[in-house]
């Protein structure tokens, strides 16, 4: 087994970067242990918490299998309540969509709740290329903006800095945005964070529309949900004369009563607390409260793709808690840019291979191979993804992609080594021939010169005079 | 009740003697193991790395192999698991309809070695002594593919002479992961690194799991670095006793050999 | 084909083989809420919490505010001497206003939950968002247990906020933070008869 792998070349190379960022893994280390810790003691608390997993997965289930009739009665019922109703095939139409609304109100900035979604389509960038600024609230999001960052992971896009890094930050890039931090800004979180109220404060006060995702939308009521922690959210979700929505069509739920199991599931999972300080919902215009202009813009972007999918499609279910990410060795090491995906870690190795499809581009390809199967993330995942299973499957699904005609050369080597691997464990007989070569293997290895992917950090084992299988017949298992 | 040892393909090559501790521990229980001959691998390297039909050929001669036997009890949580959890989704797409119907029958009779003996044969003192210091480290399939729970705690416990240390973040994976160790190699090492570097902090002598694969992995790192910590299986702990004691060089991994190099 | 019709026929397709869409909600028995636990649970927010009779209730409410402009909903049960009535006032307007009171809808003991649905007594969302103090008088009574005890008595098509402690961020480090945009300050006052 050498170079030629299939997945080789994207994650791997990016991984092996990161690695090298010690102060990225210091940052990494710190901040998903912190965050273990505290999700590990709020869902100790739960006495049927499994139960409320169970729920949640079947809850998602459901609603998957019958998702047209939830959308139909989700868009029904916005109608009603006052909102008006767009749906976007892929990520162009949706920017389309929201550039074309901000437009017919002639305004040159939003401001904006944090959201994956419209990270996911990349709405900042399109809107700046028609002249309209694309503020984010949220401070890990602001972080990001201001140091002309990417995110790194779901909840905390900014998880990859330190306090002293965004102090940095805060310090150079401020100014030109807005309000300029104090001079004699510390490292203090809590000063940071008054920091970033007062820049952007003005920027509430004066913005006519917002930008928002949401976590849930429910079908039977036309509710939609958006969580979250600073009050950023409350402050977009309310203060601006119009409001968008980018929700991307698995978020529905199929009843109000259904939110209670999520509404449990979600924080405790998320930020490792019993309830997050805010959790908004809205249904349509309310007369005299808010927003008096409504907009929902229901996704596809693949996420059909994904539901056609039969193993994948539970990852349809995810709401985006990141509690697979923060225990997942791979992603504590390597940090969400590796992935290349606005959705890293465990459920971004699934995710984006499912919504664009394998055996087009390398780095795709690689992404389910980005996992050393511990598990981790399934035993934490609120609506029990299992995102194992669903990686296995992918992997399988880049193999076939690549079945018939001539592989492609990074996987030649092993496609060919596969294969003889399969005629050698059809017959007993052909394996114990083999194993004579891994024991004359295992010594050529020691005695190698080169460094291999294994040998060059890892001792190999010493090879035994003979195998199990030769000792059994040489001494009739040991009674001779 | 007719008993099969699954040893698996890197035991047989690579680590025979957990197999003749497996069949020494086993006897010395009143088990009758019996070894069928034709037996290969569980097929789990392939389907772990997205080759499900050249995996075929390896579940076909397990099923021939294992397929009379009551129990297949085996030295590895990731086999095991492999066999439970893979083989119908193997036999599945074979469109086989015999090889579905034969993978009914055997995997779940397929027991991981604590799962066997605390569940099947009811005992956590198998009459073993081992006087070392010892830490341990839950592998991931074992944990949390089977669920084996603290199983090989129990078993532990009552060796006489074992001095068990708690491994700090033992839960937490070894970075082998099959071919993973190898397509991933620096994310692989990094985070074996941080495995061995918590080995080291127990003071323990051996460190001890339930599968050779990721003792390979934290074993290879732990001679790299010359820590003086060797790796055992578990198996080969339970199996020792006073009178016959592990008779294993103190290092199971050999340092490459760099003499080519004029350095 | 319009997106909209375009997107149900991918969603029809993807899910003809999938399994069918019942499932079942978990049991829940309800429990009175115990208004020890929700005091417990919402000083752990680094909220300040206190009980009082309905007797001393504006007593409290004047101390809570002392020293700062107020503004309070229409139909708020209790007298604030020199408070602003809220008759829509600017988002701009409110930024110059120290403290806000109000009622609220349900309170989860649980999880330290406090929940409006901004009602009489409650007022328009900006109100309890701007100013950097929030005063919220919790009647024992509206106490419940759990999250589902609270939605089912929550009507979903009026504005519900949620509200767990004063704002505060996990974004740096993903250590908890108090204090960003929300009300810095959150004052919950329970009043038992
Ligand atoms: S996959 Fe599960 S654990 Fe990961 S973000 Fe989604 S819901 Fe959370």
């Amino acid at each position: 087994m050498t170079a030629t792998f299939v997945g080789m070349p994207p994650f791997p190379t990016a991984a092996r970067a990161a690695l090298e960022d010690t102060q990225l893994r210091h940052n990494l280390a710190h901040a998903t242990g912190t965050i273990r810790d505290k999700r590990a003691r709020v869902v100790a608390e739960v006495e049927d918490w499994e139960d409320l997993r169970t729920a949640g997965a079947a809850i998602k289930d459901a609603t998957l299998a019958n998702l047209e009739q939830h959308l139909v009665q989700l868009e029904a019922r916005l109608l009603e309540q006052g909102a008006v109703v767009h749906w976007a095939r892929d990520a162009a139409e949706a920017n389309r969509i929201v550039a074309g609304i901000a437009k017919s109100h002639a305004v040159d900035e939003v401001v904006k709740v944090k959201s994956m979604v419209t990270q996911e389509i990349g709405l900042n960038e399109a809107l700046a290329l028609e002249g309209i600024a694309a503020w984010e609230t949220d401070l890990a999001e602001l972080i990001v903006q201001l140091g002309d960052d990417l995110p790194s992971h779901i909840l905390v896009p900014a998880i990859h800095r330190n306090r002293a890094e965004i102090r940095q930050i805060f310090l150079e890039r401020m100014a030109a945005a807005g309000r300029p931090a104090p001079t004699d800004l510390t490292d203090d979180p809590a000063e940071l964070a008054s920091t970033a109220r007062l820049h952007l404060r003005e920027k509430f006060l004066r913005a006519r529309m917002a930008v928002s995702g949401a976590n849930f939308a429910v079908a039977e009521t036309g509710t939609l949900v958006v969580v979250e922690s600073e009050g950023n959210g409350r402050m977009c979700l309310t203060l601006p004369e119009v409001l968008v929505s980018v929700v991307g069509i698995e978020k529905v739920v199929p009843t109000f009563a259904d939110l209670d199991v999520f509404l449990r599931l979600l924080p405790r999972s998320s930020t490792g607390e019993r309830m997050n300080p805010y959790t908004s919902t809205w249904t349509g215009v309310t007369p005299g409260d808010g927003p008096q202009e409504v907009h929902v813009v229901l996704l596809d972007n693949g996420r059909t793709r994904a539901l056609a999918d039969e193993v994948g499609r539970q990852a349809l279910r995810c709401i985006r808690c990141s509690a697979c990410l923060n225990v997942c060795p791979v992603y504590e090491r390597v940090g969400g840019h590796a992935y290349g995906s606005v959705y890293p870690g465990p459920i971004g190795a699934i995710l984006n291979p499912l919504m664009h499809g394998v055996g087009e581009d390398a780095q795709t390809d690689s992404l389910p191979y980005a996992s050393s199967l511990c598990g981790a993330c399934y035993e934490v995942c609120p609506v029990k993804i299992d995102i194992p299973s669903v990686l296995v499957d992918l992997r399988a699904q880049v193999v076939d992609a690549h079945r018939g005609g001539v592989p492609p050369v990074t996987h030649l080597a092993e496609a060919v080594a596969m294969k003889g691997v399969a005629a050698t464990f059809g017959s007993s007989r052909r394996l114990g021939f083999a194993e004579r070569l891994v024991r004359l293997g295992t010594g050529v290895a020691q005695r190698l010169p080169v460094a291999t992917p294994w040998t060059n950090a890892r001792d190999v084992p010493k090879g035994p005079p003979e195998s199990f299988r030769a000792w059994w017949k040489r001494t009739d298992g040991g009674r001779r | 009740m007719r008993v099969a040892l699954q040893v698996t393909c890197i035991n047989d090559a690579l680590f025979p003697d957990t197999g003749k501790a497996m069949v020494t521990l086993l006897r010395r229980l009143g088990v009758d193991v019996e070894f069928p001959a034709g037996q290969t691998c569980c097929g789990q390297p392939m389907v772990n790395t997205g080759y499900l039909d050249e995996a075929v050929p390896a579940l076909r001669s397990f099923v021939d192999a294992f397929g009379g036997y009551d129990a297949i009890v085996t030295p590895s949580g990731s086999c095991a698991g492999s066999a439970r959890h893979q083989h119908q989704i193997v036999a599945r797409r074979s469109g086989d309809a015999g090889l579905v119907a034969a993978v009914e029958k055997t995997a779940p009779r397929v027991f991981e070695l604590t799962e066997f003996l605390v569940d099947q044969l009811g005992v956590t003192d198998v009459g073993a002594s081992f006087p070392h210091a010892v830490t341990y480290h839950p592998t991931c399939h074992s944990l949390r593919m089977l669920g084996v729970g603290d199983r090989p705690r129990m078993l532990l416990e009552q060796v006489r002479g074992l001095r068990l240390v708690d491994l700090p973040a033992a839960e937490e994976c070894c970075g082998f992961g099959g071919t993973f160790a190898m397509k991933n190699a620096d994310t692989s090492i990094a985070m074996g690194s941080d495995k061995a570097r918590h080995v080291r902090e127990t003071g323990a002598e051996i460190l001890v799991a339930g599968d050779n694969s990721c003792l390979m992995h934290i074993g290879g790192l732990l001679s790299r670095q010359r820590s003086g910590v060797r790796t055992m299986h578990l198996a080969e702990i339970l199996a020792s006793t006073e009178a016959a004691p592990p008779t294993v060089a103190p290092l199971s991994v050999e340092p490459v050999e760099t003499r080519g190099l004029a350095l | 084909m319009t997106a909209r019709d375009e997107i149900l026929a991918r969603v029809r397709e993807a899910t003809t083989a999938a399994a069918s869409g019942a499932y079942d909600r978990p049991a829940h028995v309800r429990t009175p809420g115990s208004v020890d636990l929700f005091v417990e649970r919402v000083e752990d927010y680094q909220a300040v919490v206190e009980r009082c009779s309905a007797a001393s209730l504006s007593d409290r409410v004047q101390a809570a505010v002392e020293g700062c402009s107020v503004v309070v909903p229409p139909g708020l049960g209790v007298e604030v001497p020199d408070a602003v009535v809220d008759a829509g006032l600017s988002a701009l307007e409110l930024d110059q206003v120290d403290a806000v009171v109000t009622e609220a809808t349900v309170g989860i003991a649980e999880t330290g939950t406090i929940v409006l649905d901004h009602g009489p007594g409650q007022g328009r969302r900006a109100i309890t968002l701007v100013p950097d103090r929030h005063v919220c008088i919790v009647r024992a009574d509206q106490v419940v247990a759990d999250v589902p005890d609270a939605v089912a008595l929550l009507d979903p098509h009026r504005p519900l906020t949620w509200i767990s402690g004063p704002s505060a961020t996990s974004d740096i480090e993903l250590s908890r933070v108090e204090g960003v945009h929300g009300p810095r300050n959150l004052h919950v006052i329970v009043v038992e008869d």
